[in-house]
């Protein structure tokens, strides 16, 4: 079976790491990753736990599909309490940790506690120890990977740890595994960091076992060929990546622009996926370098960037001239359009700060973008941000100001706080592009009106990676919606979330979700598992983990008056594009959307749907 | 009449050539008999319409059956995309 069955739990405040058998019986109900590490998250924290405080749990979980040949097989998640956002929270990342985890035979690694110093744990397939990790404190994601493999003496390891951010508990911090792969949202790096664990250092040969491995390979296979001769999958992601929404969403009239003031970017095309592509003059070479791609992933849509060596943000520093990962569609956007910025080699030079020190390049561009309208305002000043001048499109101030957020400096502290806590202490919440405390990512809710509604539903705060019904509603897949109409967009918003959390559950990316359906998807899980996997089972999987997380905010002190966006996506029409004079149409949503989600008025799931679900 | 045809990600080498303008080459504007569909558009630049994914005119899908039908007007911006999707 893929699951391995087997639990690696640390508690820092003992020093001890125990292996336990996973629970069968929830995983028959939860599946995996997402799902199965909310529901221990469920069933051993209290919801109303300070995120910060010894008693919220950290779980780093794989899916019955991670470590295994399935395409995209690499996935792992972070669930615990969000630091952000105080709602359950569940970063889902790539790249090779999760497999090597799994391979090191352990389905999920649960932290309790905190440690007295600072530790990092180390995993040799089923040996498991903590070991003091105080030369590593103060450095970076990039320095601390580099210390370890050499430290272990083993260039094979697979690293996940937090910078400098994390050890700060900024509320914007990641947690990055192989140096530019993140869980990273909700601030699940602050959670790491309160814990005083720096890494998690892993080595697994032991391998993934499957059901059967014939029935495997076929699935398996099958679903490789659909991804490699569907256009998305195939071509589209390989060559451009996501960056190639940056004209998509522009043209579309739904980019966040200037704090969300605007919803077109004059200099969207200038930071695109096509402008990565463009020789510079200056030395002959594109920004992008190649594409990337995760631990068995035939997709490949992951970015290399190399930076314009005469750009002024390198000069002097030659670790940043290495090509590194670069921009994707949502980091361009956070740090470009929403602050207005239009130099590409800057923000390539930002993302990559974001990923040595670990923060989440969304969550901090919005909260600069906040920053820079209550600067514009005259509400901040340069006595608050200590002389940086947070004008709109100042790629100075952005470098300035990711710098300090970096080091732990001045204003670059409360910016790393996030844009809800920023924008109330300086008397102004309504400039907080946020839902349950997080930003909201790359998709303007008036121009791409179901957006909104996943963004106010989203349970771990605005989010399109829950609900992206910007694949039906601009790019047609599987078939094309209308954007600027509210009409069946409850609907759409339920299936894709349901969907999405079984596929988040899998060890699989959600990417594939573009060539697959779920009737691809869940042979390979049968293959792979015990249990009754087919497409009806998996949205029924989704469906129960959607309500379970819902629930869990409930028990936390959330209430469907938190299924809300900001004032000015609700009040503010839209001043161009196709959806000028539009605003998000929530209000006629929500109910429906309530309704379809058997929850009462006030968004609480009803007895019947509970007992239907068997929560 | 003149309308700004922008062909992005790959499609750009179908622009005349000369015409290409902007930061990265993908568009330009073009000089069209009064009333051309967005599907002539289409055909006399040669662009193959199985890369003709989405298509837009003024940020407005355009889907593949209209696409003949849909006349373009004075100042119409026509943005072209093949398959591509993103997160």
């Amino acid at each position: 079976m893929s699951w391995t069955k087997k639990i690696l739990r640390v508690n820092l405040t003992n020093g001890t790491c125990e292996s336990e058998p996973l629970n069968m019986e929830w995983a028959n109900q939860y599946l995996g990753q997402r799902g199965l590490a909310t529901k221990y998250l469920v069933e051993e924290t209290d919801p109303k736990v300070d995120p910060l405080s010894p008693d919220n749990k950290l779980i780093m979980a794989t899916g019955p599909l991670t470590g295994t040949i399935a395409p995209t097989g690499g996935r792992y998640s972070v669930v615990t309490k969000g630091a952000l956002t105080g709602a359950i929270a569940c970063s889902n990342s790539g790249g090779f940790f999760g497999a090597e985890v799994k391979n090191a035979g352990w389905d999920m690694i649960i932290f309790e506690g905190k440690s007295d110093k600072p530790v990092y744990l180390n995993i040799r397939n089923e040996n498991a120890e903590l070991i003091d990790a105080g030369d590593l404190w103060g450095k970076s994601v990039w320095e601390t990977e580099d210390m370890i493999r050499e430290a272990q003496g083993d260039n094979d390891v697979r690293i996940a740890s937090i910078g400098k951010t994390g050890e700060n508990q900024l509320l914007l911090a990641c947690i990055v595994n192989d140096k530019d792969r993140a869980a990273g949202r909700s601030g699940v790096g602050a959670v790491m960091g309160s814990k005083n664990l720096k890494a998690v250092c892993v080595r697994g040969t032991l391998g993934v076992q499957v059901r059967d491995g014939m029935e495997f390979m076929q699935a398996t296979n099958a679903a490789k060929k659909i991804l490699a001769e569907n256009a998305v999958t195939g071509e589209g992601l390989p060559t451009y990546g996501t960056q190639v929404l940056m004209n998509v969403i522009n043209e579309t009239g739904a980019l966040p622009t200037h704090n969300a003031g605007d919803v077109q970017f004059e200099g969207a095309s200038k930071i695109g996926g096509e402008a990565m592509h463009e020789i510079r003059e200056s030395d002959g070479k594109a920004n992008l370098v190649s594409n990337h791609a995760c631990f068995s992933c035939p997709i490949s849509c992951a970015r290399v960037s190399q930076i314009d060596p005469t750009h002024f943000t390198v000069q002097g520093k030659p670790k940043y001239l290495e090509p590194s990962g670069g921009l994707e569609y949502e980091s361009a956007w956070s740090l470009g359009a929403a602050t207005g910025v239009d130099d590409l080699e800057a923000l390539t030079y930002c993302n990559f700060i974001c990923n040595e020190q670990g923060f989440d390049p969304i969550s901090f561009g919005s909260t600069v973008a906040a920053a820079m309208e209550l600067y514009e305002k005259g509400t901040i000043t340069n006595d608050d941000t200590g002389g940086i001048e947070l004008k709109f499109g100042s790629t100075e101030a952005l470098v300035q100001i990711i710098e300090a957020t970096a080091n732990g400096e001045g204003f670059g502290l409360e910016v790393g706080m996030g844009s809800k806590r920023l924008c109330e202490k300086y008397g102004d919440p309504d400039l907080s592009m946020t839902v349950k405390g997080q930003e909201f990512p790359a998709y303007d809710p008036r121009g791409i009106q179901g957006m909104g509604l996943a963004y106010a539903t989203s349970n771990r705060g605005a989010c399109h990676l829950r609900g992206y019904t910007v694949a039906s509603e601009i790019l047609g897949i599987p078939e094309k919606t209308d954007p600027l109409v509210t009409d069946g967009k409850a609907g759409l918003v339920k299936a894709f979330q349901d969907a999405t959390a079984a596929v988040d559950s899998s060890g699989t990316c959600v990417f594939t979700t573009f060539a697959l359906t779920l009737d691809d998807i869940a042979p390979e899980i049968a293959a792979a598992c015990e249990g009754d996997w087919t497409a009806d089972s998996l949205v029924e999987v989704g469906e129960r983990i959607w309500n379970m997380e819902r629930q869990y905010n409930l028990d936390a002190g959330f209430t469907g008056k938190d299924d809300l966006l900001p004032k000015r996506l609700l009040k503010d029409a839209a001043k161009t594009g196709p959806a000028k004079g539009l605003t998000n149409g929530l209000d006629k949503m929500l109910p429906e959307y309530y309704e379809l989600r058997g929850w009462d008025a006030n968004g609480v799931p009803s007895d019947e749907t509970k007992s239907r679900l068997s929560l | 009449m003149k309308n700004r045809v922008k062909l992005y990600a790959n499609l750009g080498k179908y622009l005349p050539d000369g015409t290409a303008e902007g930061p990265t080459g993908n568009e330009a504007d073009l000089e069209f008999d009064d009333g051309v569909t967005v599907g002539g558009v289409l055909e006399q630049l040669a662009v193959p319409r199985e890369h003709c994914h989405l298509v837009l005119v003024n940020g407005i899908f355009v889907p593949p059956g209209e696409r003949d039908g849909w006349a373009l007007k004075e100042d119409d911006h026509l943005a072209v995309w093949p398959p591509v999707a993103g997160g």
